[in-house]
């Protein structure tokens, strides 16, 4: 049998995207589409008085002009969880379609639809929008001050949501005597996903119903999203995902998707598209959550751990989205990470009038992973003690396993990718010959490990259904609820079917696009979940359809079920191996008999109720230049465990992709804003530093395989994982270099600049 | 989808004088790197536009007959960077703008748009200020000629009067030649950037190479405009060359450098990084002048 899973195979969508060939939302779009543009506010904090259109509407083009006094009043979330039918459990409804009550510095006040873009372009330029304005507050800490500005009226001192964990007894255990005290506070920045394709929809009204097109990673969640904003029943949505260029978290929320289709309703059901500019994504789709944390921990000079708290403050932005879990999910990891037997562990989502924060790569575990990363080296430094020793001695042991996930470490992980990471870039040796160097132009190696877990269980439902149908040929279409995003879930899910089902990945026709009318129930691209939680519907599903097919064959051959295999595509004799027909012939046959006709099918939800830890690290290798206030990075490596690699090639190009992310987060990627009046300075990729190709080295990624034994194809979490070390390793590079322990990135000039002044390291 | 009045293409510089007389309000466009960028931000939406950008008179490097370097000012930064002229007699300037953005933008984006937007942070400007380039326009009247120092009015507003447009850069022979120099575009990633800071430095040494005859410095981003840091250049002229040398003439940058406070970059900062690329640049320029520290 040719095994297609842990093979390097051509992505099944590569000749499409390659020749310009793959449709995209836009490209689908009907030329005779009313082109809708956005009115966002120019006020951080306050209230629409009123709207004056007249002008707008004066212009040629201009078809309809709506404000927030025309929206209907159903609050909806945004956020592309799994919806839960326990009230308690359900995401915050806090946004409205368009909005009197604005609460951030492009939040949206009235559209403009048009017969083009010029003229709806220049209608929202001609709208008067008169405001009340309210003061604002831009930092988390501030925001929870008392008399700081009130974002929702429901949340005082602006606190979506406050959780905890409590281990042993933190104040007694601090006061063991000769302990070594190492506290920092360390601040992470908002930035945002940059796909490359803005997000985009287009709609209209089909028999009475709306249909959606639209540059989403969750389809059928937007779907019910879009008929909870219209109030509308769920069944008179449909929504539809072609191919996407990217989304990484953004697109995991509902974005214009219900305003858009709201508009097609609000203009007899015409097609009506709306396409964010670059500069409307920076700002008005989602960002990540800035986070500041506070870590202290006591230490016994031989680096065992006696107490540590933690404190973090996530800065939400203006609207719930996904609101808690992010920060809780990098909280959650601190116990794990170092077990410690006292602790005292807090965590807030606070509302500010910022961007609303929503899902991105790594999910609150790049944050995490900078703080308690960073924090760790910082520890060494205080007790002379290695980063890599005090990693050893401290990071979670094998056999640990979480009480609540039920997720257990079954390998050695961490010490195999630091061994495998620390030999690709010379680690020891640089680390020694690094220390205590002088002069201008200095060198370092930093390391960070990272926490991560697969998919959502058992905080949210985890499921995902798959359906099979086989040719006349003996070929055979599959479709998931699970979306290809750019991160080749397409080829790995055939790869997976043609092993489970038994015939060869040339006769696997992925439907790659989601239309809620057709396709089976599925969340989504997030999580890192796609490859772990797809492979269980698949291998389920490819299970039932051989049952099918080997049923059939029972009937066509005479032979008993027990006595057959389905092997590359062939009906198979198991006593002898003899080729008894292909599943072309067999297909066929029963496709046209006259006696018993059947096409041949299958489909089945799977319930997943476990989840798997995806471990691994980086190192990296910097020199900075002090005088220029520079750092380059020189090398950097990314070590994995994600279990059995279904692609290794994919697997590869999932990791380097992560690793750039990691690389603008460590160095210079930060959405600004003035602080006078909450605008966004930035939001545009020419002052928003995306790092370039020019700014990387070559990017290594290795792996360990320890198979997770219990995903069916043995695989765990690589969306993710890959932006969640990097940035700081690089921090604990400048670290080793200078002996800087820098608490912020990213580590831009200005902030080297300041931090080397103070330091007597470059004088004026 | 651009917002644009009305699109006038000229055929010839005259045809585009006339038509620079009869539309005053539009807009001159050659490659338009900057212009619809501009157009798209609101700020010149709804303008005509007069496009020059297919007068291939008006481009490529020539050497007149007394050695100046004509640049004419539809030359795009990938050409200037490959032009045989250009490496032979002032690399400096093809290395310059060899930084601009990326390679697309090198490709469509011309140095006379890059002089005529009037930022202080083009990569072409402060080695054109450093080489004292005299800009070329033509208009109605015929000819103008102004020292490009003159040109630059104030930001984003530069000296072409009614009828006119920008028709070359010129380079005197006395200026480049036996100069030296060396541009470092301080940024905060290594492509698609503009300049926190431009700085181009050039010398012309004695023959034994161990005294600066002529030194000359000039900043992009360390003021409204682009400028020269002239105490500086005086400090070097007759010092010998010398560790010594390069930190007076880079510290002295200071006297005549007026950076702004801004989101982008603090003053603090780019004074300091201001004098750090000064002294880099120098001795670069040095070291290519055959000259030994």
């Amino acid at each position: 049998m040719s095994k297609s899973v842990g093979k390097s195979v051509v992505r099944v969508d590569a000749y499409e995207k390659a020749t310009g060939r793959a449709k995209y939302t836009d490209d689908l779009c009907d030329r005779s589409a009313l082109v809708v543009k956005i009115c966002h506010s120019t006020i951080a904090h306050g209230f629409v008085k009123s709207i004056d259109t007249t002008q707008a509407e004066a212009i040629p083009g201009v078809v309809r002009v709506l404000t927030c006094f025309d929206v209907p009043d159903h609050p909806f979330p945004t956020a592309g969880h799994p919806w839960s039918t326990d009230p308690h459990h359900q995401d915050v409804a806090d946004r409205m379609l368009l909005n009197r009550h604005v609460r951030y510095y492009g939040d949206e006040v009235a559209v403009v639809i048009a017969e083009d873009e010029v003229a709806a372009v220049q209608g929202v330029r001609a709208l008067k929008v008169e405001y009340e304005e309210l003061p604002f507050v831009l930092d988390v800490q501030k925001a929870m001050e008392e008399g700081a500005p009130q974002i929702h009226e429901e949340y005082p001192q602006n606190i979506l949501a406050h959780t905890d964990i409590r281990r042993g007894d933190y104040a007694k255990a601090s006061q063991e005597p000769g302990l070594i005290k190492v506290e920092g506070w360390y601040d992470t920045p908002t930035v945002q996903h940059c796909h490359i394709e803005n997000h985009g929809c287009f709609a209209y009204m089909e028999a009475g119903r709306v249909v959606v097109v639209s540059s989403t990673q969750i389809p059928h969640i937007v779907r019910r999203v879009v008929g909870q904003a219209l109030g509308i029943p769920w069944g008179k949505v449909r929504l539809i995902k072609p191919y996407i260029g990217g989304g990484f978290g953004n697109k995991q929320d509902a974005l214009y998707e219900p305003l858009c289709a709201w508009c097609s309703t609000m203009v007899g059901g015409r097609l009506v598209k709306l396409e964010c500019t670059r500069e409307e994504t920076f700002v008005s789709n989602r960002v990540r959550h800035a986070i500041r944390t506070h870590i202290i921990s006591w230490v016994r000079p031989d680096g065992t751990l006696v107490a540590r708290k933690f404190e973090a403050f996530s800065n939400q932005g203006a609207y719930a989205s996904h609101g808690h879990g992010v920060v809780a999910k990098g909280m959650g990891a601190f116990p794990q990470l170092y077990p410690c037997d006292n602790l005292e562990c807090d965590c807030w989502s606070v509302f500010t009038n910022r961007p609303a924060a929503g899902a991105m790569r790594g999910y609150g575990i790049p944050q995490a992973m900078f703080a308690g990363e960073s924090h760790i080296d910082d520890i060494c430094k205080a007790i002379g003690m290695t980063p890599l020793e005090f990693r050893r001695k401290n990071l979670m042991p094998v056999g640990y396993t979480d009480g609540f996930s039920k997720n257990e470490l079954y390998s050695d992980t961490f010490n195999q990718c630091m061994d495998k990471g620390m030999a690709a870039i010379d680690y020891q040796r640089k680390f020694e010959a690094y220390r205590n160097q002088t002069g201008p132009i200095r060198r370092g190696v930093g390391l960070a490990v990272f926490w991560y877990n697969t998919a959502v269980w058992p905080i949210s439902l985890e499921s995902s259904s798959c359906r099979m149908v086989v040719n006349q040929d003996g070929s055979l279409q599959f479709q998931t609820g699970e979306t290809e995003i750019g991160q080749g879930c397409d080829t790995a899910y055939s790869q997976m079917v043609a092993d489970a089902v038994g015939v060869p990945l040339s006769d696997v026709h992925v439907v790659s696009t989601q239309d809620t009318d057709v396709t089976p129930y599925g969340t989504g691209a997030y999580a890192s979940r796609q490859t772990y939680i797809g492979g269980f519907s698949i291998m389920q599903t490819a299970i039932a359809l051989r049952e099918r097919i080997l049923n059939i064959a029972h009937e066509q051959t005479r032979m008993p079920v027990s006595n057959l295999d389905l092997v590359d595509g062939q009906i198979i004799r198991k006593s002898d191996g003899r080729v008894l027909k292909s599943l072309g012939d067999l297909a066929m046959e029963s496709l046209y008999s006259l006696e018993h006709s059947q096409h041949i099918t299958a489909e089945t939800t799977a319930q997943i109720k476990s989840n798997a830890y995806s471990f691994g690290c980086s190192f990296a290798e910097v020199e900075v230049d002090i005088p220029m206030c520079k750092v380059k990075l020189l090398n950097i490596v990314n070590v994995h465990d994600c279990g059995t690699l279904i692609n290794p090639a994919l697997a590869e190009a999932q990791v380097h992709g992560g690793m750039s992310m990691a690389i603008g987060y460590g160095l210079s990627e930060e959405l600004k804003f003035d602080e006078k009046t909450g605008k966004p300075l930035n939001n545009n990729l020419l002052d928003y530093k995306l790092s370039t190709f020019m700014d990387h080295p070559t990017l290594q990624a290795a792996f360990v395989e320890n198979a997770e034994p219990t995903s069916p194809y043995g695989t765990k979490a690589l969306g993710e994982p890959p932006a969640c070390s990097g940035a700081p390793a690089i921090r604990n590079a400048i670290l080793n270099a200078t002996g800087m322990a820098i608490d912020c990135c990213p580590i831009t000039p200005h902030v080297l600049y300041r931090k080397f002044k103070e330091a007597g390291l470059i004088t004026d | 989808m651009y917002d644009m009045k009305a699109l006038y293409q000229a055929k010839s510089v005259a045809d585009a004088v006339a038509l620079r007389l009869a539309h005053p309000e539009a807009q001159i466009i050659a490659g338009g790197s900057d212009v619809l960028v501009q157009m798209r931000e609101g700020k010149r939406a709804g303008v005509e536009l007069i496009s020059i950008y297919g007068l291939d008179e008006l481009r490529g490097v020539t050497l007149e007959d007394d050695g100046t370097l004509c640049i004419g000012s539809l030359t795009s930064f990938s050409h200037i960077t490959r032009d045989p002229l250009i490496q032979q007699h002032i690399p400096v300037l093809g290395e310059a703008v060899d930084q601009v953005g990326g390679p697309q933008i090198r490709n469509i984006g011309t140095i006379g748009g890059n002089t005529c937007n009037g930022v202080t942070s083009a990569d072409s400007a402060s080695t054109l200020f450093a080489y004292d380039a005299v800009i070329e326009l033509t208009g109605p009247e015929g000819v103008r000629r102004v020292p490009i120092q003159d040109f630059y009015i104030r930001a984003g507003k530069v000296d072409i009067r009614e009828g006119e447009i920008q028709t070359a850069i010129r380079i005197s022979r006395e200026s480049y030649e036996r100069t030296f120099g060396h541009y470092i575009k301080y940024a905060m990633r290594n492509a698609m950037d503009i300049a926190t800071l431009g700085t181009s430095v050039n010398v012309r040494l004695s023959p034994d190479g161990k005294t600066v005859e002529r030194a000359r410095v000039a900043f992009g981003v360390a003021g409204p405009v682009p400028l020269r840091a002239e105490t500086a250049e005086r400090l070097a002229e007759g010092k010998p060359v010398s560790e010594e040398t390069a930190e007076a003439f880079a510290q002295a940058v200071k006297e005549d450098i007026n950076p702004r406070d801004s989101w982008r970059a603090a003053r603090d900062f780019r004074m300091h990084i201001a004098v750090e690329s000064a002294r880099r640049a120098f001795i670069e320029a040095v070291n290519r002048a055959g000259g030994a520290l």
